[in-house]
């Protein structure tokens, strides 16, 4: 089979390689790039723990081609905190105890910021649907809404609040321009 | 799990697709969201030799409304569909049918065309299809080929698509006057596949009569199938709970479900008698509730 040639980003990094077509992108973001923090759980596109960001939108990394990836830009749970600062998601998580085996966590945590960038603040019912594509064998749903509860108020509180919360949570010098997204 | 080997080509546009498929006939594969395909593949029950990426063919996914058709190009994606607002103004069960499909994930990368093809026999855009007597298109490099749906879904997998085909576009009747649909499945989680699904399009005659009649059935048979027995006992009727209950008989009747994990074929039949009844109500309101 000819190997192809890709390049993509993976959280801001620009990344190549050389795959065989068949390579699946969580085996390409694993055991190529070692960003394991991305998880292989039911190998059927069903548990999602897999979900990583492809051009913005979440996707099952075991359900995609890395070939399909070809040119576009890739976001992981490694790219989710700003150095030692965490995302408010993963605080929320963490503050909540929103995992118990922590198995399902990253691709908890990266559809739930596709769900909060949709819907900055989802009802409890428009989260329970926004992560129906995710599974806990755990069955700590209840902390799990909570944790993206908590992090949808943070997340609105830093979008409206001066510029010195924002930079905080982003972790970056946005210092100029007042925030007025909120 | 692997997919066994393959090639892997991303044509730039329609005609290099076409000529792909034309040159490697019954060897290649189209790619479009891959949420049927991928699966397929790492299961080995599909061993492709040669994989045609649709991902960057510009044109098929657009959504447009004719003075008698509903166009919707085979790469839109279900999310795109479910938001679109052609759809959400004038077309709530080619939306709910949209919003139930597998999980958040699945919708922002499955296409309706890709399912189509696939032809899952608890797949969901086929019954829609089927109930609404749409029409599917597909392009070869000799031209263009409209198939109705009720002569596309042939089989389990199997549908009236040549290997040299691709499919481009889905054309459902506009809606006008007096008609409403309803889409009701029955499924054990949110993102499994239906254990049984009805969707009906009912036409309302202005003294009340239902003058026009589809029903389309999911997860009972080999391949979704249309109800004609139920559309029968429908047609020429005033819509009543026992119209909707001889339809639902009528298209339990013609259901031919396999015992499976999901439960007995008798509480199958059951499941479609009750499902008809339900769409045929949405349907109802739907359709007496628009004027066109």
């Amino acid at each position: 089979m000819t190997m192809q040639h890709i390049t993509l980003t993976v959280n801001g990094e620009a990344r190549e390689a050389d795959v065989e077509p068949r390579l699946l992108l969580v085996h390409l973001l694993r055991d190529v790039f070692g960003l394991t923090g991305t998880h292989i759980g039911c190998d059927t596109s069903n548990c999602g723990a897999c979900t990583v960001h492809v051009n913005g939108e979440t996707a099952k990394s075991c359900t995609m081609l890395a070939v399909q990836a070809n040119g576009a830009e890739i976001k992981t749970i490694e790219g989710m905190a700003a150095g030692a600062a965490l995302h408010p998601l993963q605080q929320g998580f963490w503050d909540q105890h929103g995992l118990q085996c922590g198995f399902c966590t990253p691709g908890m945590i990266m559809q739930a910021a596709w769900l909060l960038g949709q819907n900055p603040d989802p009802s409890e019912e428009e989260i329970r649907m926004g992560i129906s594509g995710n599974l806990c064998r755990c069955t700590g749903y209840v902390n799990i809404v909570k944790a993206i509860q908590q992090a949808a108020g943070e997340l609105k509180a830093s979008a409206s609040a001066p510029v010195v919360a924002a930079a905080t949570v982003e972790g970056q010098d946005v210092s100029a321009e007042p925030a007025t997204a909120g | 799990m692997i997919p066994a080997p393959f090639d892997y080509v991303r044509p730039p546009d329609l005609d290099g697709a076409l000529k792909i498929l034309a040159e490697r006939e019954g060897e290649a594969k189209l790619l479009s969201g891959g949420y049927s395909l991928l699966p397929l593949l790492k299961l080995r029950l599909a061993q492709p030799g040669l994989l045609v990426d649709l991902r960057d063919v510009a044109g098929l996914d657009g959504i447009v409304e004719t003075d008698d058709e509903l166009r919707i190009g085979a790469r839109a994606t279900h999310r795109r569909i479910h938001e679109n607002p052609i759809i959400t103004g004038r077309y709530p069960t080619v939306r709910d049918v949209a919003g139930g499909i597998g999980d958040p994930q699945v919708r922002n990368w499955g296409t309706i065309g890709g399912s189509c093809a696939h032809a899952d026999p608890a797949s969901d855009w086929p019954a829609l299809l089927l109930a609404a007597r749409a029409t599917i298109v597909c392009r070869s490099g000799a031209g263009e080929r409209s198939i109705p749906a009720r002569e596309f879904f042939l089989d389990t997998f199997t549908t009236a698509i040549t290997p040299t085909e691709v499919l481009v576009e889905i054309r459902i009747p506009r809606r006008g006057k007096g008609v409403g649909g309803g889409y009701t499945k029955l499924e054990r989680r949110v993102g499994d596949f239906a254990t049984a699904g009805v969707c009906a399009v009912l036409r309302l005659a202005d003294d009340g009569r239902i003058a026009g009649a589809g029903v389309g059935v999911t997860g009972v048979a080999e391949t979704p199938f249309a109800a004609t027995d139920a559309e029968a006992a429908l047609v020429g009727a005033m819509p009543s709970e026992e119209t909707f209950r001889a339809a639902g008989a009528a298209a339990a009747a013609q259901s031919r479900p396999s015992a499976d994990t999901r439960g007995p074929v008798d509480y199958k039949r059951a499941m479609v008698a009750e499902l008809t009844v339900r769409s045929l109500r949405t349907a109802v309101e739907r359709a007496m509730a628009w004027r066109g």
